[in-house]
């Protein structure tokens, strides 16, 4: 890339549309810097919407973007500082408040921070460097061409002479937002591209960091909400009698979705529900189990269905192939669980009102706050607080509407919390999918025909009968094969679903990478030698698996015992592939290693890289061995980790990460590894067994 | 109710609440300390675990009343300004990504070293295997735990450093 001279966007620099000063209820909350303007000590002058300068010298990036572990905090204050040339020490970041500057969803999802930050953010940075620069060449009468920005100070070339960024913020923000800006050459680079510590680190090794689950309000009560078990049933009588002799139990009110108690602390709005006297009336939804569900799905892909993509002539290639052979996959709904239940903190007033949440999208937040209050829009706040990680279900508004509807009923501020039994009972689910698949073989053993008739669940956005989530990772195989047909079916059977780390790819990854492996095994390939030959012409699938391949010794042969299998994918515009090792003792999986190599395009930072592998990878793993939501009279049956139960750290493989060096534009990173290590463990199962693994989890008896 | 009296990170502290209520709501929502997490509520996941005299407890189950007289480290008082070594570790090794779980890992990984000064790679995963991380950081923590030792070992070594810890 060479440096380049582009236009600004005027909608992303809106100078006096930067966020509201989110924290000022919170007194915990508010960052020093801001504490220290409080006082009057410091001022704070906006640049943009991305970029504050205190007179303290402090450089503040307002985050339009919710930190769940990914790194944003401190990747996006790379690219930032990048084109700045602040001194690293000097950053700091505070979450914005929703603001049309930030665009008209502003969400963090899809693997897309840093894609969609990559050129907004450097141009916030080089535009405040530059309004920074002029102010420095003003105060000195010269010219601007004679000044430099280095190391939050800009120096005048001519006379070594340097003033601080935070003598000159006040001047540079009254000055005009340059209307193009230079960004660097990637050569001058000096922060992207490296490691350095994250920033969130500190205050997550001595409990200060916020999450939603730790606001905290004056007069603030606690509460919890009595939900119909069944998906879609709502609540028919209650008696608050009993919950309301609880101590601590101060109100019981009706909202929306059920009956919330709400006591002077959470303990006490547990016990008050506990106490709670409530029927439900369980609509439509009751008679619906795990088993009626699949027969759901089973009977709708005997049958055509919508075409997602079709190439060549799939049928008459099958009945002409030397070869054919055909298979059932199917995988169950899975909770995110993440490690923070959900929660939201909301103080509605007759003037106002104010939510702290962790949520993944601002402006849904926003929307179904301003829908419950009847409030104007510019009246409604959201204070974004650290996410306990979110892998798509804080994307969901559900929990911010039932805050907001008991903050209202009872006047006052109040902290719901979720418990994990709620969390695990009340998820959007990632969905349950079942896909027929079917291959072709030319008499020297190579694919000729592929074809997959899927039923999901759609939870993306259907076109043309054609939830795109429910398919991608099936449809968008980019193997030679001459003729594929993919097809779809929406089945429609009552449970919530809705994105989970790595969405559609989660399921049909584990199931075409698996089909693959069967084409080679039926034809006699090498599973790695078949996804190269019918990759040739893919540069960057091939780069991966060939360096993966190497990396994990796939030429060598392995330790007595263990047993190697492999997987590619490309999703959120980032390539990866993986080769799992396992070991079977006495019929028990053990998953040793795995062996990631991945192209992400122009790498931020490095080490979060590895970071989100790794993450992705345990991600996976959890649902390839372990995890399962399964249906009965309506309800889900699991209710908490003894139920559901997660990697553990004694289960952890050693992961090993390589990145590809690149500077094609960035990928996604959070969602890339989450659905290739599934079939490169399966692949690997079969390899050490000769039992496909076709359903997840992996039982003891699939391996037996 | 009668105020139930206990020690907590160094200090005598009182509370007046019902004494089934679990020690992490007291902590949370009664003292304010939200360091320690909710995660489960049912011991499962570790994400609330404190030392109770110096033992890893789950304080989401732990009533208390069963605390009355005990001393309590939670994560803000393991140290002033985060130089207990398994911090120092947990920063240098960069540990955690949301970081929910970590007041809990750390709490964990520090009595781990009370215990076993050089812990191998089983030990920590023994003592480890209670705590959750949906984000996978267990590779990194292997690591952290490792060099916390190392940290630990030096710091036994030194009175002075060991002077200026916390709680504990």
């Amino acid at each position: 890339m060479k440096a380049v001279t582009q236009k600004i966007d005027r909608r992303g620099f809106l100078k006096a549309g930067a966020a509201s000063a989110g924290g000022l209820l919170l007194g915990f909350y508010l960052p020093e810097r801001t504490k220290l303007a409080a006082q009057g000590a410091a001022t704070d002058a906006k640049l943009n919407a991305f970029v504050h300068i205190g007179s303290d010298d402090s450089v503040t990036l307002l985050l339009h973007k919710s930190e769940m572990g990914q790194g944003v905090v401190t990747s996006l204050s790379q690219l930032l500082g990048e084109e700045l040339e602040c001194d690293w020490k000097k950053i700091r970041t505070e979450f914005a408040g929703v603001d049309m500057a930030y665009g008209p969803l502003q969400g963090t999802f899809g693997s897309m921070s840093i894609r969609t930050s990559w050129d907004p953010l450097r141009k916030a940075g080089a535009s405040a460097r530059e309004m920074l620069v002029q102010a420095a060449a003003q105060k000195w009468g010269v010219d601007a061409s004679q000044c430099r920005a280095q190391n939050n100070e800009v120096l005048n070339t001519a006379t070594n002479a340097r003033l601080s960024y935070g003598s000159l913020a006040d001047a540079a923000a009254k000055l005009p937002v340059p209307a193009k800006v230079t960004l660097k050459d990637p050569k001058q680079f000096h922060l992207i591209g490296t490691s350095p510590k994250r920033l969130d680190t500190p205050a997550k090794v001595n409990g200060k960091a916020v999450f939603g689950i730790d606001a905290k309000l004056p007069g603030m009560l606690y509460a919890v909400v009595a939900r119909c078990p069944v998906f879609g049933g709502k609540v028919a009588t209650f008696d608050a009698t009993k919950a309301k002799a609880v101590p601590g139990v101060k109100q019981v009110v009706q909202i929306s979705r059920g009956v919330a108690v709400v006591a002077d602390n959470t303990w006490s709005a547990m016990e008050g529900r506990r106490a709670l006297q409530v029927q439900f009336d369980e609509g439509p939804n009751a008679n619906t189990s795990s088993a009626t569900i699949r027969k759901t799905f089973m009977d709708m892909a005997e049958k055509p269905g919508a075409v997602a993509r079709t190439q060549g002539d799939a049928a008459a290639a099958l009945t002409g192939a030397a070869k054919k052979i055909e298979a059932v996959y199917e995988v169950p709904y899975l909770s995110h669980a993440p490690m923070e239940p959900m929660n939201c903190t909301a103080d509605v007033r007759a003037d106002g009102c104010d939510v702290w949440t962790s949520t993944q999208i601002q402006t849904s937040a926003h929307g179904t706050a301003v829908k419950v209050t009847g409030l104007p829009r510019d009246k409604v706040k959201i204070h974004t607080l650290y996410l306990g990680g979110g892998f798509g279900r804080r994307g969901g508004d559900d929990f911010v509407t039932e805050a907001v509807e008991i903050s209202k009923a009872i006047g006052g501020p109040v902290k719901l919390t979720w418990s994990r039994e709620d969390d695990m009972q009340h998820d959007l689910y990632r969905p349950a999918s079942y896909t027929r698949f079917a291959g072709g073989l030319d008499a020297e053993g190579w694919p000729v025909a592929f074809t997959s008739r899927i039923a999901c669940p759609p939870f993306g956005g259907m076109r043309n009968g054609v939830d795109f989530t429910g398919v991608q990772g099936v449809s968008d195989i980019q193997y030679a094969i001459p003729n594929i047909q993919i097809e779809y079916h929406a089945p429609e059977v009552g449970i919530p679903v809705t994105y989970w780390r790595s969405v559609g790819y989660s399921q049909n990854t584990f199931f075409t990478e698996s089909f693959v492996d069967e084409l080679a095994a039926a034809g006699g390939k090498d599973p790695f030698e078949l996804r190269r030959r019918l990759l040739a012409k893919s540069p960057r699938y091939l780069a991966v698996l060939e360096l993966a391949a190497e990396k994990a010794g796939w030429s060598k042969p392995l330790p007595a015992g263990r047993f190697r299998g492999i997987a590619v994918v490309n999703n959120i515009g980032s390539f990866n592939a993986q080769v799992a090792e396992v070991s079977m003792t006495k019929g028990k999986l053990k998953v040793h290693r795995v062996v990631c190599a991945v192209d992400c395009g122009q790498v931020i930072n490095p080490a979060i890289v590895e970071q989100q592998i790794q993450s992705g990878i345990v991600y996976g793993l959890s649902a390839a061995l372990k995890g399962a939501i399964t249906i009965d009279r309506g309800r889900v049956q699991q209710s908490n980790f003894h139920e559901y139960d997660v990697l553990r750290i004694d289960e952890m493989p050693v992961v090993e990460v390589h990145i590809v060096p690149s500077q094609n534009q960035p990928g996604g990173i959070g969602e890339a590894s989450t659905p290739s290590v599934v079939p490169a463990v399966t692949n690997a199962i079969f390899a050490a067994t000769g039992k496909r693994i076709r359903k997840l989890p992996i039982r003891p008896e699939d391996l037996a | 109710m009668a105020a139930i009296k206990f020690n907590l990170n160094g200090k005598s502290q009182a509370v007046d609440v019902v004494p089934q209520m679990p020690l992490l709501w007291v902590l949370r929502d009664t003292i304010g300390l939200t360091g320690t997490k909710f995660g489960c509520g049912m011991a499962l996941c570790g994400a609330c675990t404190v030392h109770l005299n110096g033992q890893p407890i789950r304080s989401c189950v732990t009533p208390i009343s069963s605390v009355a007289g005990k001393n309590i480290t939670t994560i803000e008082g393991l140290s002033h300004d985060a130089t207990h070594p398994v911090q120092r570790a947990w920063i240098e090794e960069d540990v955690p990504q949301c970081g929910y779980c970590q007041s809990g890992q750390i709490m964990t990984a520090a009595a781990l070293l009370n215990k076993a000064a050089n812990p191998t790679d089983a030990d920590i995963d023994e003592a480890m295997r209670g705590n959750i991380c949906r984000c996978g950081t267990y590779q990194s923590i292997r690591r952290a735990v490792h060099l916390a030792a190392k940290y630990h070992a030096a710091s036994n070594a030194n009175p002075a450093t060991r002077a200026a810890g916390g709680a504990e």
